[in-house]
């Protein structure tokens, strides 16, 4: 298993900090940014989308019955979801400390 | 003894730029770099040289189109002086670490203001943290003999980074001087294709220039440290393998005639060879025991080199192009006390600044600061620094 980049010494990164792997940014969880998170009441969604197409960060998913799921690895609970949804099925609850 | 052809020091190191055969250029006007590039654009629209020239709207245009031409895999080169450099700053910081090796000419020229377009070393002073290996030229055939090992030495995998390739503008850029030119092959042999170590490219992607968030912006900043100090050793490698094929070899820091010196003067470009002249005159009419060190690498600083130039040498008088105001000496000589403090048997060391914005600095004036430094010496003089030549 390769160490964590914030385990590295300045001798093993590549040239110029460059990256080399295309879509590895995925792998750097910015879940952990997050002090509220957005809960969905799946009773009240009408499917609309509006929640998908408004995530700046790309951080919620359609789920196999037509609604969406969140991606709590990457969503940095910005609330953005919360306030477009239509039918104010979303609410952001404070995260556990 | 080879040919000699007489030819402004702007067009011949325009004819190093060809021979290299850069593959683009990005270049915005101005005085006094302005021949070397214009030159270039004629080369290139007459066929002669196979390059993109691309003309920009601003030096911040030229530098950005620079690196993306550098990132691309190109040999790229440009040139500018002063505020042109001072308007690239932004970008100038962004190609080392990077690590894009960029061949730049700079025609050194005071930085406004009052407005000058005369010869001095603030505009290098003011970029002398951006992370660029910075050389001087003193004449024509330095000039043209250093562009083409700048390639060489940028384009190393144990370098890739920028070099700015420093020649005083108008009291060098604009004078006709006698230059051995290489052949096509000569310089083909010596300088293979650049062959880049990473190049952005569709079919294996990179991205380069990511956020450094503070987990390893620290790395990111001694990584490239690290490959400015241990650039030295490629640059030296080079300058023999340029001297053993060609028979002109370069040194970090060329001396003249300081066997048995008491007192050093050091300078860079090309006011040094009014200084050897003002050496000549000491040693041979006065039969002082004077010699001189000329600083050809200015970054990375050639600190080991320094120290063992100086030793059993008394006085030490650095002459400064540029004031780094209120500060403890020229730039140069800032850098040399400091170089220098650890040390058990260092000189004394003046700081003297001299020939702002394009005034003369005689052989007179290099012996009267030789003579005032062996003063304040004998006198224990404790000083920042002074400026000679300015009216009182």
């Amino acid at each position: 298993m390769a160490k964590n980049f914030n385990e590295m010494t300045w001798k093993e990164y590549s040239l110029a900090f460059m990256v080399t792997r295309p879509g590895c940014s995925a792998e750097y969880r910015t879940g952990d940014w997050r002090s509220q998170k957005p809960v969905v009441d799946k009773s009240k969604c009408i499917k609309c989308g509006i929640c998908y197409l408004s995530c700046p960060d790309g951080a919620i998913n359609l789920a196999a019955d037509g609604t969406y799921d969140f991606d709590y690895d990457h969503c940095k609970g910005c609330g953005i979801c919360a306030t477009e949804c239509w039918t104010g099925c979303i609410s952001m609850v404070e995260e556990d400390k | 003894m080879a040919k000699k052809t007489g030819i402004e020091v702007s067009l011949g190191i325009s004819e190093a730029v060809k021979l290299a055969d850069v593959d683009a250029i990005a270049a915005y006007p101005i005085t006094p770099q302005t021949h070397i590039v214009e030159h270039l654009s004629e080369l290139v629209a007459d066929g002669e040289l196979n390059a993109e020239f691309i003309p920009v709207e601003s030096e911040h245009s030229a530098m950005s189109v620079c690196a993306g031409t550098a990132a691309a895999g190109a040999r790229t080169y440009t040139a500018t002086s002063s505020q042109g450099l001072a308007l690239m700053n932004e970008i100038l910081f962004i190609i080392p670490a990077l690590r894009l090796p960029i061949v730049m000419t700079l025609a050194n020229r005071a930085l406004s203001g009052p407005i000058s377009i005369w010869n001095d070393h603030s505009d290098l002073m003011s970029v002398r943290d951006t992370g660029w290996i910075a050389i001087f030229a003193e004449n024509g055939q330095e000039a043209f003999d250093l562009t083409l090992q700048s390639f060489k030495i940028a384009e190393d995998h144990r370098v890739l980074l920028p070099i700015s390739v420093n020649i005083d503008g108008f009291t060098l850029s604009h004078v006709i001087e006698p230059h051995e030119f290489l052949s096509q092959e000569e310089v083909n042999e010596f300088l293979p294709p650049y062959q880049p170590l990473v190049q952005l490219n569709p079919d294996k992607p990179v991205s380069m220039g990511m956020v450094g968030i503070p987990e390893i912006f620290f790395e990111a900043k001694k990584a490239q440290d690290v490959a400015l100090i241990e650039s030295k050793a490629v640059i030296k490698e080079v300058f023999k393998d340029f001297g053993d094929r060609f028979g002109r070899y370069y040194n970090v820091i060329e001396s003249y005639r300081t066997e048995d010196a008491e007192t050093l003067l050091l300078t860079m470009g090309s006011i040094s060879e009014t200084a050897m002249e003002a050496i000549d005159v000491m040693r041979d009419e006065q039969g002082r025991r004077v010699g001189l060190l000329r600083l050809r690498l200015w970054r990375p600083f050639p600190v080991d080199e320094l120290r063992e130039m100086v030793k059993g040498v008394k006085t030490l008088a650095v002459i400064d192009r540029a004031v780094s105001f209120g500060g403890t000496g020229g730039p140069v000589a800032g850098e040399i006390r400091s170089a220098l403090y650890s040390t058990a048997d260092r000189p004394y060391v003046a700081s003297f600044i001299a020939g702002l914005g394009g005034r003369d600095v005689t052989v007179k004036d290099f012996m009267d600061m030789a003579a005032l430094a062996e003063k304040m010496e004998a006198e224990g003089e404790i000083h920042e620094y002074k400026m000679i030549g300015v009216r009182e």
